[in-house]
């Protein structure tokens, strides 16, 4: 319990005395996973809209195969990532592995089925009926898709959530593409575990609890932008 | 709603325009990529030399801290341009093999077999690494193995090998596959007997209960060298960086820092620096 104290004690000192290398690590958790976000966003939500609004062959197929991509786990991306970005795998020309970049890579590859999962049952939810009007309303083909998408957005916010979530705590993929080196593509996570390595529990507290806050915080914003709209 | 989704979207957009900024990708002449292991990670003596080595040569390490074992490995895949790793056997293979261009001596510590204060299976005081193994055996006293191919647990199954007893599979063998900080914890946690670096043990001991039970064997030395990866082997290695960094560990500088490192903190050094010495007179 002592331990614990302690640990909120350092936490609240690391932060009140901008202590430069937890704010880098800090700063950097937030860039690489934020733009991982970004990334699966963009390639999610176009991706999860097609798919639920088109009939292929093979389809439900594709659908299990986007469910089972929001079960991922990280080490097997981190694993994957690594190999083909080592000096001589496949994308060893690239000389991106252990740079943040490798880690909004493989941070993009584990968010991007959860925001298309989700996309896909939200757009996919919508009535059927709604499409008919827009189309009927004389919108084009890309209004209509357009038009569904906002429909949905109380659940893509919780597909940004999700997404965000999912990759500001994960470690195995950073540590493993990222490296854990000091001060370049060393995240809050990617810390905390070697912190708790070297025994340092009370800065690996410390540690988590900024990393809790801080995803607390991201999640407030996103929250007020749902409700705020829920209400109306 | 409208407003606010665009100022997301471009904080966001500002955020990957940082990402993709120049801090990202280094010039891969100027990158040294250094394979050790969780030792001196976690010992902390790397903060200290890296940003010595940055500042005097201007090369930025990538320090990947993972087992001997898998720092080997990276090394033979051509993954990593230099290592610094404490596993000798598995070292001289390396060097046959030709995949490292040298090989030299920086420093040494000792391995130790810690355990709980009531030390059930009587091991403290021994002299003998194999005969506190076997007692331990004999006990079925629940022992805490790295299991991670670590230069900790090559030196291990070095020691079952001389105590002679069977370890595999028992009930009271257990692997955490996990840094030896982290197996020093669960060995604590769990009131079971575990070989561990004496500088990891000092570094992390603070806040654990584990006692030195046997020390001062001759096969519990753990020496550490630095390898150059071979470059005719693989054309990518930055040799350059990586003979510079060996260099510098083995430099008069360096080795002064090591032999202070750690007696402020925890009141005896948690390394011998040996550059130039041989083997055979380590622990002499």
């Amino acid at each position: 319990m002592d331990l614990i104290i302690e640990g909120i004690k350092k936490a609240f000192w690391l932060l009140v005395s901008f202590d430069p290398e937890v704010l880098g690590i800090t700063f950097l958790s937030l860039k690489v996973s934020g733009t991982a976000t970004l990334i699966s966003l963009i390639i999610g939500i176009s991706v999860g809209a097609s798919v639920a609004l088109t009939r292929f062959p093979g389809r439900r197929f594709a659908v299990s195969l986007i469910n089972t991509g929001m079960a991922l786990p990280p080490v097997v991306v981190g694993l994957f990532v690594t190999i083909f970005l080592w000096r001589n795998g496949p994308l060893g020309v690239l000389g991106i592995l252990y740079t943040p970049l490798a880690m909004i890579i493989a941070q993009a590859v584990i968010a991007t089925p959860i925001v298309m999962g989700i996309t896909l049952a939200a757009v996919q939810q919508l009535p059927a009926k709604l499409r008919l009007q827009i189309l009927a309303l004389g919108a084009t083909r890309l209004q209509m898709v357009w038009i569904l998408i906002k429909e949905a957005k109380l659940s893509l916010l919780a597909a940004v959530m999700a997404g965000f979530g999912g990759v500001i705590s994960e470690v195995g993929a950073s540590i493993m593409v990222g490296g854990n080196i000091k001060g370049y593509s060393r995240v809050l996570t990617t810390a905390t575990v070697m912190e708790t390595g070297r025994g340092n529990f009370d800065v690996a507290i410390a540690l988590s609890i900024i990393l809790l806050l801080l995803a607390y915080l991201i999640n407030l914003v996103l929250t007020q932008v749902q409700q705020r709209e829920r209400a109306r | 709603m409208k407003r606010l989704c665009y100022a997301l979207f471009i904080s966001l957009g500002i955020l990957v325009l940082m990402a993709g900024g120049s801090s990202v990708v280094q010039a891969q002449d100027k990158t040294l990529i250094l394979a050790t292991t969780t030792s001196t990670q976690d010992t902390g003596l790397l903060d200290v030399l890296i940003p010595i080595f940055e500042k005097q040569t201007g090369y930025f390490v990538k320090t990947i801290a993972v087992g001997s074992g898998q720092a080997m490995t990276m090394g033979q895949k051509g993954e990593a341009d230099v290592l610094l790793v404490h596993s000798p056997a598995a070292e001289k293979k390396f060097m046959e093999d030709g995949f490292g261009v040298s090989r030299r001596l920086v420093m040494h510590n000792d391995f130790i077999i810690v355990g709980p204060s009531d030390d059930p299976a009587k091991i403290k005081g021994l002299k003998s690494a194999g005969e506190a193994f076997k007692k331990i055996a004999a006990a079925q006293a629940l022992f805490i193995s790295r299991g991670d191919n670590s230069g900790t647990h090559a030196k291990e199954k070095d020691i079952w090998k001389v105590a002679g007893v069977k370890y595999e599979g028992e009930k009271w063998y257990q692997q955490t596959g996990l840094g030896m900080g982290q197996t020093l914890n669960v060995a604590a946690e769990k009131k079971a007997y575990t070989l561990a670096d004496r500088g990891t043990y000092l570094a992390v001991a603070k806040t654990m209960k584990l006692d030195i039970l046997v020390e001062g064997d001759a096969v519990l030395l753990n020496i550490y060298h630095v390898m150059e990866v071979n470059p005719q082997k693989w054309p990518k290695a930055n040799i350059a960086a990586a003979k510079a960094f060996a260099d510098f560990m083995v430099s008069k500088e360096t080795q002064e820092i090591i032999k202070t490192y750690g007696i402020d903190k925890y009141g005896s050094p948690l390394f011998f620096p040996d550059a130039g010495k041989k083997v055979e007179d380590l622990g002499k």
